[in-house]
């Protein structure tokens, strides 16, 4: 992976994909951990993708179209994203600023990205645990 | 101030022997109203009465109230301390604003008594048109310096009291209260100006990730009406809600302020709006899976 491991890091955990954002990205940056987080997806088959984002202070037009289209992204590839961790006065510059999430998901932290995750993609993942014989 | 104005004012209409004639007058003068205090007293108390003034205060309150401005008023003409005249007014504004007094009240009365005083001084130095002048001329810049104490002094404590009041409403204006578990309530109450609506936003945003909200109930039946400013801030406010992973409902919307919002074209076709606190209660509970029954038997009363 070429981008640096300091500003982006990239979890797998189970089938799903922790994206956790450390400091303010640059443009370049934010397509350097796009590029990485699709490549990601397919690589470990996930079926969800949390961004967190709760370690920035400050999240611009062009970071918020990224993030929207890393989603639109990680939805073609087959996986739900949802961006968790966005602070009081980031989210209410994101709306007055009118760029808002579009219709990506958000939720509080970490713990409720995963509960959410859970009951959007927990349902088909049990419906194929059916289908397998647990014995074999 | 007031002292550099009224010696100006001396000194341009007789240039050297003014400064005597205050000093020698001045206390002339304040012998006489010592001296007529009681009829001089009694005429202004009659005059306030015949202008309707001060019909707040009962008549024994009122006569307390004149003595006591009276005193202070020539003690003022006699020493020239403006400091403990506008102590005075202070206490005396502190007083009589709970009462419903008004400021053309207070400026009414001052010049009132100016005037009688005035008419007395006309009286007595009537054979002497020139004393007279002179009189006057070290009367009415310390009446008109009483009139101008009394009433800025008046006015700065209505100021005051307003600030303290707005202070007060300020801080109690905007409480966050967690009333379930990840169940937010934020009622609002009276008049949401953009300033209030900017520190809601701030408490609810900072509310939600303190308590771990999922659902927020906003109610504003106690809000009279909303404007084209306050309506989006309050859009925005739910839009950055969401982005936190929490939802909003916002109950209690007024019949005008729903024709307002209509109206002034305010998109809320995002918002999740329910007609009162109880319902709005209800629909939040029944996102967070919350069920809420009654036992059999329990009487409500």
């Amino acid at each position: 992976m070429t981008s640096g491991a300091a500003l982006v890091s990239i979890l797998r955990q189970g089938s799903y994909l922790v994206a956790s954002v450390h400091t303010a990205l640059d443009d370049s940056e934010m397509i350097r951990f796009q590029n990485d987080l699709i490549a990601q997806i397919g690589k470990h088959r996930s079926r969800g993708v949390i961004i967190d984002v709760a370690a920035l202070d400050v999240l611009d037009s062009f970071g918020s179209k990224t993030l929207r289209n890393i989603a639109e992204m990680a939805r073609l590839r087959g996986a739900v994203t949802v961006i968790v961790g966005i602070q009081p006065d980031v989210a209410f510059a994101m709306v007055q600023l009118g760029m808002g999430t579009g219709n990506v998901p958000t939720a509080l932290d970490l713990e409720e990205g995963l509960v959410f995750l859970n009951s959007r993609v927990g349902h088909t993942e049990s419906a194929a645990a059916l289908q397998r014989d647990p014995y074999s | 101030m007031h002292m550099d104005e009224s010696e100006v004012h001396v000194m341009r209409d007789v240039p050297d022997p003014s400064r005597q004639d205050k000093d020698q007058l001045l206390p002339q003068l304040v012998a006489h109203l010592r001296e007529h205090r009681t009829k001089l007293r009694q005429e202004w108390a009659s005059r306030i009465q015949d202008t309707h003034l001060l019909e707040a205060m009962t008549p024994q309150e009122m006569a307390a109230e004149a003595t006591s401005v009276y005193d202070n008023y020539v003690e003022v003409l006699e020493t020239g301390s403006v400091e403990a005249l506008q102590h005075y007014a202070r206490d005396l504004s502190e007083r009589i604003i709970p009462r419903g007094v008004e400021t053309h009240e207070v400026i009414g009365i001052v010049l009132l008594l100016r005037d009688v005083l005035a008419r007395s001084l006309f009286e007595k130095y009537q054979r002497d048109f020139a004393l007279l002048n002179r009189v006057l001329d070290a009367y009415e810049p310390a009446a008109n310096r009483i009139a101008n104490t009394v009433a800025v002094s008046f006015v700065d404590e209505r100021e005051r009291v307003i600030r303290q009041q707005q202070d007060a409403i300020r801080e109690l204006s905007t409480p966050v209260l967690p009333v379930r578990e990840r169940l937010l309530i934020l009622p609002i109450i009276g008049v949401l100006d953009s300033e209030r609506a900017r520190q809601l936003t701030e408490q609810l945003l900072s509310g939600i990730r303190t308590h771990r909200a999922k659902v927020v109930v906003i109610d504003i039946t106690g809000a009279p009406d909303v404007d084209t400013t306050v309506a989006n801030h309050l859009v925005q406010t739910v839009d950055a809600s969401r982005l936190m992973g929490a939802s909003v409902i916002i109950t209690g919307l007024s019949p005008k302020i729903a024709q307002t919002l209509v109206t002034i074209g305010v998109d809320l076709s995002k918002m999740n709006t329910i007609g009162d606190l109880q319902g709005g209660l209800e629909e939040a509970e029944r996102l967070l899976g919350y069920t809420v029954t009654r036992e059999a038997g329990a009487t409500s009363s």
